[in-house]
């Protein structure tokens, strides 16, 4: 467990000493907010509109920070370095994917006011940070893992979000879904269960198929 | 069984099949004529499908033992699953156009999730061809493989949730009672497309196989300065 | 029961489409096999002039000191 703390607070200082992923996921959320504003015409969105504005935001924000995930490491030797010590390989994946979760979360916590007050028009209520977190789950895994399969690749920055996408199109039905209801403003109501438990699913899978998986992409 | 043995049995009960879907089955009520593309849509969906999860498990076998005779097993088992893909997709599209007017119909789980499951296995090749070194490339492909594998059955579950309350099937011929004429039917076009998949999955190892023992006499007797490998997605032995 | 086979309208165009579709992929594929099989016997010609006439082409010592004869199997880091 200390070496995975190790990890983690290795990876959570880089990032805010040289702050490449989260600042620039944040801004590109609120961008596309912006720029939803006008290609959809509208100065509100709610309800089904609203979840799928969202989600499709937070969701090509979140490939930005996939991308930056590893290649610091790729580009400075962490990997090498990473294979010399003596540690599990798996604890590196563990403590990855659990730094892009706290990514997610900071990008959460700028966008979603953003999107309050940009583009929101019933306010926001607590559940949907249950759904929002739970689909965090399920994208730091899958970025995680896809993004050190990407980063030894030639076309690293194209086939990140290549793999990524439908792979992460379960999270988005579920999100959105699970959203929905909680957006709007005649329909409200609680999320689905059964879309909770598809993210829950999901990420409980994706959790385990990741872990299993993981060590093979950091041999040499 | 030899693969003229194979490619006989495929070839009888494709025909067979087609006479049976032309000749034998009756017309469905609701969709009439337009239903027949049902046995040759569904049964190629079905082996498409498992192709992909065989591609996992042979994957899953490559990262245990490390042998490249699993790898190359993953990637023919995805690679003819794509192509069945397509076909799919594109009978799929002519259904839903010869159906509802549209080449494109998002109110059928089945075919969408297909369609997202189709765009992820596209990326397989590019993958590898990205990847110079072959070891390396046949690991990544077979982690690639085998997240992809478990991705299939949770993608149909989502999809279908999804859809569940607010469209109707379409194209509900699959589930509640087919007709013992079409049963039939359709199991022998399922017999067919397995019995042609496995034919060309022989062919496709066998034709690999050849041409790396091609390669590897070429370089025996000739030097290796003769052979000029270039970069390649497909695994080389 | 030959009357119920095939009506030529509007239906039948869409059904014979999707079947062409599925005949066109098996004969695509088939075609490529045909020509990675002419390919394989042009090496496999090219190999037999090798066999026959070993000096012509680098010598074959070059291969024996390298030669591992099972060259191709994969990983070798």
């Amino acid at each position: 467990m200390s070496i995975l703390g190790a990890l983690l607070r290795k990876e959570l200082r880089i990032e805010l000493r040289t702050l490449e992923a989260v600042p620039g996921m944040s801004l590109f959320a609120v961008t596309t907010f912006v720029v939803f504003h006008f290609g959809l015409d509208r100065p509100t969105v709610e309800g089904d509109l609203a979840a799928g504005v969202l989600v499709v935001t937070l969701l090509f924000a979140s490939i930005l920070g996939i991308n930056r995930l590893w290649v610091a490491d790729e580009e400075q030797g962490g990997f090498d370095a990473m294979l010399l010590a003596p540690i599990d390989r798996t604890s590196l994946f563990v403590a990855k994917a659990i730094a892009m979760f706290v990514y997610l979360v900071v990008l959460e916590i700028v966008a979603l006011p953003a999107f309050a007050f940009l583009l929101l028009e019933p306010p926001i209520r607590a559940e949907l940070l249950l759904v929002l977190l739970m689909a965090n789950v399920g994208i730091a895994v899958i970025g995680t893992l896809i993004g050190a399969l990407a980063v030894k690749t030639r076309a690293r920055d194209l086939i990140g979000p290549l793999l990524a996408l439908p792979l992460l199109v379960p999270v988005v039905i579920g999100a959105a879904q699970a959203a929905q209801p909680l957006l709007s403003t005649a329909h409200h109501g609680p999320a689905e269960a059964k879309y909770l438990g598809v993210l829950g699913l999901y990420d409980l899978v994706f959790a385990l198929v990741a872990y299993a998986v993981f060590d093979p992409l950091l041999e040499d | 069984m030899s693969l003229r043995a194979l490619s006989t049995a495929t070839v009888v009960t494709l025909t067979g099949a087609f006479a049976l879907v032309f000749f034998y089955a009756p017309n469905d009520a609701d969709q009439g004529f337009i239903q027949k593309i049902f046995y040759v849509h569904v049964p190629m969906a079905m082996i498409a499908l498992f192709g992909f999860v065989a591609g996992a498990v042979c994957a899953i076998q490559h990262l245990r033992t490390r042998e490249s005779k699993w790898d190359l097993r993953s990637y023919v088992f995805i690679h003819l699953s794509l192509i069945l893909g397509v076909g799919v997709l594109i009978t799929g599209s002519i259904w839903a156009r010869a159906s509802w007017g549209h080449w494109w119909v998002w109110d059928e789980p089945t075919l969408v999730s297909f369609l997202i499951v189709f765009l992820l296995y596209a990326c397989y090749q590019p993958l590898r061809f990205s990847i110079e070194d072959r070891a390396r490339q046949a690991r990544y492909a077979s982690v690639f493989a085998v997240t992809a594998g478990a991705f299939v059955p949770l993608n149909f579950l989502a999809v279908r949730l999804a859809q569940a309350y607010t469209h109707p099937r379409v194209f509900a011929t699959t589930d509640g009672g087919l007709p013992p004429k079409m049963q039939l039917t359709f199991y022998v076009a399922l017999l067919g497309m397995t019995l042609l998949y496995v034919t060309l999955w022989r062919y496709e190892i066998a034709a690999k196989l050849a041409r790396g023992r091609v390669r590897a006499l070429k370089r025996k007797l000739g030097g290796d300065d003769r052979i000029v490998v270039g970069r390649s997605a497909a695994p080389q032995l | 029961m030959i009357a119920d086979a095939l009506p030529l309208d509007e239906a039948g165009k869409y059904v014979a489409a999707a079947y062409l579709v599925f005949l066109a992929l098996i004969l695509i594929y088939v075609s490529i096999m045909g020509v990675r099989l002419q390919r394989l016997q042009q090496d496999l010609d090219e190999l037999l002039e090798l066999a026959e006439d070993p000096g012509s082409q680098r010598p074959a010592a070059r291969a024996a000191e390298t030669g591992d004869p099972r060259t191709g199997t994969g990983a070798q880091r």
